[in-house]
């Protein structure tokens, strides 16, 4: 790629590429890790499409082509900081400690959250385009006020990038210096509008114009986006404030499973993009420089396969709620009208009772 | 007459297109609705025929959509905008309620917001979070707009070409879980008045109304009840703000008993308006108090248990009961 500003360590044959600004500090069994993450992570994107297409889901986003700048992100956040996903964020939850299966409930219908948030310090997914930046914004100035070293690191996509919600959120973070650090994955793609739609300019650099640093980092090399974010979210914590990251990247799979991509990109598009593909440069990287050997990258294999079967059982496990649910958590006080629909449920048969 | 089959979504597509091919200042505005020709495939080969100026690919932003379609209005043009999703048009909602509902009394008259905002709206699609709401009462409350929901192809053929050529803003509503159903469309007949309701169905003991996706549901009831006696009078209400209370009183006046669907929760909705309106008209023949079927006041839950929410045959039926219980 030939791009001056982009930030990359890791070339698509999986060459190091030395940075000025940034260096690797990852070693041979991080470098694993990350490898390992990404292979879980797309075999699992993978059984969910098939469960969907076997009707056992309602829908489901695929990642795939994103995985390094989502576990390089998820992986650079440390264990207090909270993160705000948008709904695409599989990647970041795996490293969360989300269990997969959780990921899945939102996508099965049988929940509108999935996990959690406080436990994992991943907050629920956010469909509304842009929503979550402004949440990751108070977040980061309750951080601030609590005199925490704490980051937030928030996600949305080029689309959501022309919300009002996310520009805003830089205003507000410019203002207060909060503690936040945006990631942008520019997959080049929203539903079937390209990214030159939403901008002119990388989208890096409209965070110059709100008085804070951007920096374009190769959405596809796992090294470079983990020390980006890793840098920024240090410096977010230390009192440096926000930093807006666009990890420049690609959406190889469809929208979601209900869309038809072959409406409006063509073939050769996604086919240049399956030859930068995220996993094989690193793997390529462990082979050359680590000698990494056969048996390690089968074990991540069979991990991954045995995950992805365990997936599906606790799926396919996953019931049809008790219709009486819909009226949990509404309120946190007792409500009148509740009360009223759960007694008109019950009298009509629907369920058998309270919860 | 020129009549054909089709399903509510050709018969968008077809009633934009007639409208376009009318008038030149006609613009298509909204997500994905170009190339994809939208989500629902509504704006389908729309941009291929009348080119990229008049059907807009926009930005991804809601509030922008609206704001320079009001823009787009001030100019002369007549912009139908498309919101992808019911839970994607909160964030135009200032531009609707504070603008498009108000310039044209601001401006004392001299701006005409005609735009049409469609919005596929209601559930039934078994999809995720956001993508099955009921926002029409918040629209209906706010004077200046007009709020129309279709219910067969015809209706969708004929009120989006008069939502388009009508001079004050109109929130479209479109029942989504009815996109693909195939109805007959009178291409050339002289369609109803856009702010008319319909008696769909006959019937002596019990008036039942609604719009959108329950017109459907209803119909099946009223199905069910014939075979247990009961004769239901089945009202689509087509618009929901203002509301064709004539017709209603009218049907009200002969059965004496009222029920009114809805997906949305009844609270401060179009169904307690329809009952408050005809309470004070049909006082003397109402034989038992209205009653409203209607999404519980939760937030639309999980599609697997959306059928528990949205009103049912069964519930229609369970009111349909009870209203006949009363005795007078
Ligand atoms: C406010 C809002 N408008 C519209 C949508 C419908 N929608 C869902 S995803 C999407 C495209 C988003 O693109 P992008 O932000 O690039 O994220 P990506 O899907 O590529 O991850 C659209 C238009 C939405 N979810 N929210
Ligand atoms: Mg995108």
């Amino acid at each position: 790629m030939i791009d001056e500003e982009l930030v990359q360590l890791l070339t698509p044959e999986g060459l190091r590429n030395v940075n000025p600004d940034y260096e690797s500090t990852l070693g041979r069994d991080e470098i694993v890790g990350l490898y390992r993450d990404m292979v879980i992570i797309r075999r699992l994107c993978n059984e969910s499409t098939s469960l969907q297409r076997q009707g056992q889901l309602a829908l489901w986003a695929p990642v795939q082509g994103q995985e390094a700048a989502q576990i390089g992100a998820g992986r650079a956040l440390a264990p207090k900081d909270f993160s705000f996903p948008s709904y695409r964020e599989h990647g970041v939850a795996w490293c969360r400690g989300v269990p997969p299966e959780d990921m899945l409930r939102v996508f099965r219908a049988v929940t509108t959250g999935g996990w959690d948030p406080q436990k994992y310090r991943h907050s629920v997914p956010t469909v509304v385009l842009g929503n979550q930046t402004l949440h990751a914004v108070g977040y980061a100035m309750g951080v601030q006020r609590d005199g925490a070293e704490e980051a937030v690191l928030t996600f949305f996509g080029d689309g959501a990038s022309s919300q009002g919600d996310v520009l805003e959120s830089f205003v507000w973070a410019a203002s207060f210096n909060a503690p936040v650090v945006f990631f942008c994955q520019n997959n080049q793609w929203g539903i079937s509008t390209p990214s030159s739609v939403q901008s002119r300019i990388p989208l890096s650099h409209r965070a110059h114009g709100f008085g804070f640093p951007g920096i374009r980092v190769d959405g596809n090399d796992v090294l470079a986006v983990y020390e980006v974010t890793r840098r920024a979210l240090e410096n977010a914590r230390v009192g440096g404030g926000p930093t807006l990251i666009e990890a420049y990247t690609y959406r190889i799979g469809a929208h979601t499973t209900s869309d038809d991509p072959t409406r409006y990109r063509i073939d050769a598009e996604v086919e240049v993009w399956k030859h930068r593909d995220p996993l094989e440069r690193v793997k390529s990287l462990l082979v050359r420089e680590y000698k990494v050997n056969k048996a390690t990258f089968e074990k991540v294999a069979a991990e991954a396969e045995s995950l992805a079967l365990k997936l599906r059982d606790d799926v396919l496990a996953m019931g049809r709620p008790d219709p009486i649910t819909m009226f949990d958590h509404a309120y946190a006080a007792p409500h009148p009208l509740v009360d009223e629909g759960r007694r008109e449920m019950v009298e009509l048969g629907i369920s058998g009772g309270s919860h | 007459m020129a009549s054909t089959t089709m399903t509510m979504a050709k018969a968008l597509n077809e009633g934009l297109r007639r409208a376009m091919e009318k008038n030149p200042k006609v613009l298509l505005m909204g997500e994905d609705i170009g190339r994809l020709g939208g989500v629902f495939r509504i704006t389908d080969g729309l941009q291929k025929d009348f080119g990229e100026d008049r059907v807009i690919d926009a930005p991804l932003a809601e509030s922008a959509i609206v704001g320079t379609a009001v823009g787009l209005a001030i100019r002369g043009y007549r912009t139908v905008c498309e919101i992808q999703f019911d839970g994607f048009v909160y964030p135009a909602f200032d531009q609707i309620v504070s603008q498009v509902a108000k310039l044209h009394k601001r401006s004392e008259g001299v701006y005409t917001m005609g735009l049409v905002i469609r919005i596929p709206f209601q559930g039934g699609i078994g999809a995720i979070e956001h993508h099955s709401e009921s926002p029409e009462s918040y629209f209906a409350q706010t004077a200046g707009l007009r709020v129309v929901s279709c219910a067969t192809p015809n209706d969708a053929y004929w009120m989006i070409q008069q939502s388009v050529e009508h001079d004050d803003p109109i929130i479209f509503c479109e029942p989504k879980s009815r996109y693909w159903e195939k109805g007959e469309v009178d291409l050339e007949g002289a369609p109803r008045g856009l702010f008319e309701a319909e008696v769909r169905r006959e019937g002596r003991d019990v008036t039942v109304i609604g719009y959108g996706s329950s017109v459907k549901t209803m119909l099946r009831a009223a199905d069910t009840a014939e075979l247990e006696g009961t004769s239901l009078e089945v009202i689509d209400a087509r618009s929901v703000a203002p509301l064709d209370l004539d017709t209603m009183a009218r049907s009200v006046q002969k059965t004496g008993r009222l029920v009114v669907v809805q997906e949305a929760p009844h609270t401060a909705s179009i169904g307690s308006e329809i009952v408050a309106e005809l309470t004070e008209r049909c006082f003397y023949s109402l034989r038992a108090p209205g009653l409203r079927v209607s999404g519980y006041h939760v937030p639309y839950p999980p599609s697997r248990i959306e059928d528990d929410f949205r009103p049912s045959v069964d519930r229609i039926l369970d009111a349909v009961d009870r209203t006949m219980g009363y005795d007078s």
